[in-house]
């Protein structure tokens, strides 16, 4: 793809994760949004997944360690064909296999159940290592949430990663600066992020996590790094692509209502149309 | 009769890792600071290439065995049950017991007869932290050949199971050729009219003990081993309730929703009959040697005798 189809595919997930979470009613956009070029980016040209062949057992791996931001998963998944689009209006609701948090046993295209943050990145951590006892390729991947970071689990996990020098493994760290009590430095500041991660012996690079360009770089970088796991601490805008929605941590974990969904649409439209 | 050759379960489950290494490349051992105490060293010695060390990181271990078993690896973690029932709860529950993955968590140090470290690190929770997680099997072995053949059986099951272990040295009971194991079967050991023992762990040897002391004053008691407390063999233990109208559990746990805990409510809702809970009350344990601390606690055959002739009075 090229840089305007991966524009446009990622204004195509932003308008399944607004449809997804106006029709469960609850749901976590905010966050969605912000990671909605790096899920595009992830499932249209990153990832060595195959929809017709989910289960492969040579395909890379995706952990969304931040697992409240399933809608945005699950738009990318839809539109790479792991499901049909339409499913998408089930989220959240009785007896749909599209749980609030993403659930392997269920969903085409989920490598590992996550929710309970700070737990992802250790399973992450637990396959890049699964690669390496048995020379396979594949490479694994996962996007933790930056108040999520403030979990100790991730920094166990950090710990190994690095002391075992998993180079098939990137940590992918959404810096939209809120979580739900508000700005993650007066809640509890992880910052420096990049600091830290270098201490745990990462590779570390920084990106502006909207900009296509620096994602291909940042991936690019990081696949010719070798003796250590790669962290990628993107920068971002929390509700991203919806007017109202970025930089308001009240749209954390909030579902529109329909005028609001409609002015949602709208936003997407509009966005969508300045890429024709 | 208990006199004879004794080996503590955790001991048992190295030897088992290591017979399981032999045989299946994709046995994976993991360990948290403790692989000396656990046992798991004498794999790390066999498969240095198998056994990862995760440093005193018990959480991040139970994920790193979610994300082997997601990935085809059949991972062994292990701690401490305090530390890998305990501190690790929360990861075993969501990220293996949730999606069902393939991970054993074999948990040593089980109980008071941990000994002299004291309450900090006796568990006498895991039996209940751990079954009430959907899909887990729990199994407690009594002894060198059950410990052996748990640990085999686990590899075999596709699933969660955490397995139970002991610090300190547990007579060899099982040591027949007719011994067989299967998760989820208990196993009748002796056979009785007065009054049912449902034994699990290292207290089925003392429960053994207990059973003849009674037989001397003319109490005829069945005993029962339960290795597998989830699924629990609920036919074999309603039968006994059938047969002899009492059941005493004993068991080296709290008397909250362990090996009691789960007959009691097996019983309650299909043929209720008296029964007494032996193991330890709402309380900690503390310091001392692990024998003086099985007197204290009543947990010895002595004290469970005691406390059985109190119940049958």
């Amino acid at each position: 793809m090229n840089e305007l189809q991966l524009k446009k595919t990622a204004n195509e997930i932003r308008k399944g994760i607004i449809t997804a979470v106006y029709n469960a009613k609850a749901g976590h956009p905010g966050g969605s949004l912000s990671a909605a070029e790096m899920f595009t980016y992830l499932y249209f040209e990153e990832l060595n997944v195959d929809p017709a062949n989910p289960d492969d057992p040579d395909r890379d791996r995706f952990v969304l360690s931040k697992g409240h931001t399933a809608p945005g998963l699950y738009a990318a998944l839809a539109y790479r064909g792991f499901f049909p689009v339409e499913d998408l209006k089930t989220l959240r609701h009785l007896g749909s296999y599209l749980q609030g948090h993403p659930c392997m046993q269920h969903i085409p295209g989920v490598d590992m159940s996550s929710g309970s943050l700070g737990q992802g990145i250790s399973a992450a951590v637990g396959m890049a290592l699964s690669a390496k006892i048995r020379g396979k390729d594949y490479r694994t991947y996962t996007l933790l949430g930056d108040g999520e970071i403030q979990e100790g689990q991730v920094w166990e996990a950090a710990m190994f990663a690095g002391a075992k020098k998993l180079d098939n493994l990137v940590v992918i760290v959404d810096n939209n600066g809120l979580q739900i009590d508000g700005k993650i430095e007066d809640v509890n500041s992880p910052y420096p992020i990049d600091e830290k991660f270098k201490a745990f012996n990462f590779h570390v690079i920084n990106i502006d996590g909207h900009d296509f360009g620096q994602i291909a770089e940042a991936f690019e970088e990081a696949r010719g790094t070798k003796g250590c796991p790669t962290a990628i601490i993107m920068k971002t805008i929390k509700g991203k692509g919806v007017s109202y929605m970025e930089n308001q941590a009240g749209w954390h974990g909030k579902a529109p209502n329909e005028e609001e969904y409609k002015i949602a649409m709208e936003d997407l439209e509009k966005a969508g149309a300045a890429l024709c | 009769m208990l006199e004879g050759k004794k080996i503590a379960t955790r001991e048992s489950y190295g030897n088992a890792l290591v017979e399981l290494g032999k045989v299946n490349d994709r046995v994976v051992v993991l360990d948290a600071d403790l692989a000396g105490a656990t046992k798991t060293g004498t794999f790390k010695k066999a498969f240095p290439e198998r056994f990862f060390d995760c440093g005193i990181a018990e959480g991040n271990m139970a994920g790193i065995a979610a994300g082997l078993a997601a990935t085809g690896m059949i991972p062994f973690m292990s701690s401490f049950a305090m530390f890998a029932a305990g501190r690790a709860y929360e990861q075993i529950r969501n990220s293996i017991g949730y999606p069902h993955l393939n991970v054993k968590i074999g948990a040593t140090h089980a109980g008071i007869s941990v000994g002299e470290d004291g309450a900090t690190h006796q568990c006498n929770e895991d039996i209940a932290l751990m079954r009430t997680i959907p899909g887990m099997v729990v199994i407690s072995p009594s002894d060198d050949v059950e410990a052996r053949a748990a640990v085999a059986a686990a590899a075999e099951y596709e699933g969660p199971v955490y397995l139970r272990f002991g610090r300190l040295a547990a007579p060899v009971i099982n040591d027949n050729p007719d011994y067989k194991f299967e998760m989820g079967k208990g196993i009748v050991l002796k056979e009785g009219k007065d009054v049912t023992l449902v034994a699990t762990g290292l207290m089925v040897g003392y429960t053994l003990e207990a059973a003849e002391m009674l037989e001397k004053d003319g109490i005829s008691a069945k005993v029962i081993n339960i290795h597998t407390i989830k699924p629990l063999d609920e036919e074999l233990i309603v039968s006994a309730a059938k047969e002899t109208g009492k059941i005493v559990t004993i068991e080296e746990h709290s008397i909250i929703g362990g090996l009691g805990g789960a007959v009691c409510e097996a019983l309650s809702e299909k043929y209720p009959v008296p029964v007494k809970r032996i193991g330890v009350h709402d309380e900690y344990g503390q310091s001392g040697p692990a024998v003086e601390l099985l007197h204290h606690y009543k947990l010895d055959a002595e004290g469970i005798y005691g406390q059985i002739k109190e119940f049958l009075k």
